[in-house]
């Protein structure tokens, strides 16, 4: 599915993603961890097409998408959330997420201009879009409120819900977890399952461990850039290099 | 209250508000009463074209009274100096004001936030320098002279204050119209979500670049449009067309009547167009009682009166549907203090 080749970022002289390798397969749930500051979100950011690559390779599917801009990786099934989702606070749910299916569709000012049929039907297409994923995230019933007006974790399933609308077929979530309670959390990772059994393909990157170690499939842990270490959630626990570098004395809470 | 709000969200409104429109020439005590709504109108054109690139999608351009000038330029320069009659020059103008909006925008939207205001800012500085110095073709502070006006075809003369009016008006609905139906057209929607953040709209699969230059060409045309429109009104114009304040006073009426709506720059900009001249006795003194009220405006109306009155309704309408959720909350509330005891 994801195949990265010797993947590097520079900022200046700080190499913020070194010689990172991974393969991330179809249809499984792939966890990224490390400590703040490990180049993380830089690596999604890579991935995404957001920053170009000092040098290394991303193919998704065999195609070779490093030096390619953001909308179009988009457009090839690569959708996103952000750590944090800005959205339009004071518009509702489902305004907001019509958006999400505007690269599938082609209207354009002349089209405005004359309201013309192709319009009408991609309207009414990014509508059905919005609404089907927002039923698919569990979030009918707010679809008329603000966004102003909805809870932090509600604000979580709508970001999930605005890269659901793009059409992905991989989406990577930056800290899908953060800032919501235990109970929400396992509500999350329930709705990661759910992408991954609709035939996603998921990867995110999260601090909390009991949800990471009950869910992903392969985990890659990057620290200072590189990456240290890969595997199944039973190997990377059992990992000295991971132990001593990122879980440390936090050893028994990740346990 | 209730229900006059919600009469106020129907399209009946806007009709009201047309045929209001239609009649304040009959209304009107004088005839200088319907120059200055005409000259109202014009503005609210241009401040339209501000709310496409600054209220839909997020970037604050500075230029804007720039390319007002720039289509008042085109107008009254093909008129008086090569001879075009009013309405080859108004395409003209239309023409000119995209053509420039096209390059400035290509060049001016790789910068972004403050860098493109701050850009745009010496963009329509550079324009009003162009329009004061380069005296072999804009005769620099002199100005424009002999502007034609627009002929209606042995129908109507438009060189009459009240038929002006109308021409105004006209175009100023067609504005709004379009300003309407793409703000609920997808593109509208992608506008808004370049608003909302460049690196979220990427990740949606916009492209930034085509997008914010469309909305550019499309700001400085209505900009344009409202230039050419105000030097077949006054038929006089002169390097300070260009003055940044213009600008200035056009985010202002924005921000009054609220940024990002279909009728704030219409509220906004007729609203304050009167205000001002409602206080002309006052002279320069009014800018202590205008500036005060602006402060205060800001503070407890941020989204303005169309934006204010907007989240007000919405929110009467879900309260009962919130009511209920918060009583469903505390039920849970409730059950869960039960089972931990």
């Amino acid at each position: 599915m994801l195949k990265i080749e010797h993947l590097t970022k520079m900022f200046g002289g700080l190499a913020a993603v070194n010689d990172v390798s991974v393969v991330f397969e179809a249809n499984k749930i792939n966890a990224i961890i490390g400590p703040n500051g490990a180049g993380k979100s830089t690596f999604f950011n890579l991935v995404s097409g957001l920053h170009q690559p000092t040098s290394g390779r991303i193919l998704l599917d065999g195609v070779d998408v490093t030096q390619m801009r953001c909308d179009k990786v988009a457009q090839l099934g690569v959708g996103r959330t952000f750590q944090t989702t800005n959205l339009f606070e004071q518009a509702t749910v489902l305004d907001n997420l019509i958006v999400g299916h505007r690269l599938r569709t082609r209207s354009g000012l002349w089209d405005v201009l004359i309201n013309s049929r192709r319009l009408q039907a991609e309207e009414k297409a990014s509508r059905d879009k919005a609404r089907e994923a927002l039923d698919f995230v569990g979030l009918s019933h707010v679809e008329n409120q603000y966004i102003a007006d909805i809870t932090q974790e509600e604000r979580k399933r709508v970001a999930f819900a605005l890269a659901l609308a793009t059409d992905p077929k991989l989406v990577l979530l930056d800290e899908p977890a953060a800032g919501v309670n235990p109970e929400e959390t396992d509500g999350l990772a329930e709705l990661m399952k759910k992408m991954v059994a609709n035939g996603l393909t998921v990867c995110l990157i999260e601090h909390k461990m009991d949800m990471i170690m009950g869910m992903a499939d392969k985990i890659m842990v990057l620290d200072h850039g590189e990456k240290i270490a890969e595997g199944t959630p039973a190997e990377i626990k059992s990992n000295p290099v991971v132990i001593e570098a990122y879980l440390g004395s936090d050893e028994d809470a990740a346990a | 209250m209730f229900k006059f709000g919600s009469f106020l969200m129907t399209p009946m409104a806007k009709y009201l508000m047309l045929a209001f429109a239609l009649v304040f020439p009959l209304l009107a005590k004088n005839e200088y009463q319907v120059y200055v709504m005409a000259s109202a109108f014009v503005w609210a054109i241009a401040v339209y074209g501000l709310n496409i690139i600054t209220g839909f999608c997020g970037q604050l351009n500075l230029a804007h009274g720039g390319f007002f000038a720039i289509g008042a330029y085109t107008l009254g320069l093909l008129s008086s100096d090569y001879g075009w009659s009013f309405w080859p020059a108004f395409v003209a103008a239309l023409v000119m004001t995209a053509g420039l909006g096209f390059l400035v925008g290509v060049v001016s939207l790789r910068l972004k936030e403050h860098y493109f205001a701050i850009f745009t800012l010496c963009v329509g500085f550079i324009i009003y320098l162009l329009m004061d110095k380069w005296e072999e073709l804009t005769h620099g502070p002199i100005g424009v002279r002999d502007i034609a006006a627009p002929y209606g075809f042995g129908l109507v003369d438009f060189t009459n204050t009240v038929p002006f009016y109308y021409l105004v008006l006209a175009f100023l609905v067609f504005a709004i119209w379009f300003m309407g139906r793409l703000s609920r057209s997808l593109l509208g929607r992608t506008f808004i979500a370049i608003r909302n953040g460049d690196e979220l709209a990427e990740s949606l699969g916009i492209n930034l670049m085509r997008n914010k230059i469309l909305a550019f060409v499309l700001s400085t045309t209505y900009a344009g449009l409202a230039g050419a429109l105000y030097a077949g009104m006054v038929r006089f114009i002169g390097p300070e067309e260009a003055n940044i304040n213009h600008t200035f006073d056009m985010i202002t009426y924005l921000l009054v009547g609220g940024i990002g709506t279909i009728t704030g720059p219409l509220l906004g900009t007729v609203g304050i167009v009167w205000i001002t001249q409602s206080l002309q006795f006052l002279e320069e003194y009014r800018m202590i009682i205008f500036g005060p009220l602006l402060v205060l405006l800001v503070i407890f109306f941020p989204r303005g009166i169309t934006g204010s009155f907007l989240g007000w309704m919405h929110h009467k309408r879900q309260q009962p549907q919130a009511t209920a959720k918060r009583q469903a909350s505390k039920a849970t509330a409730a059950t869960e203090v039960e089972s931990n005891a």
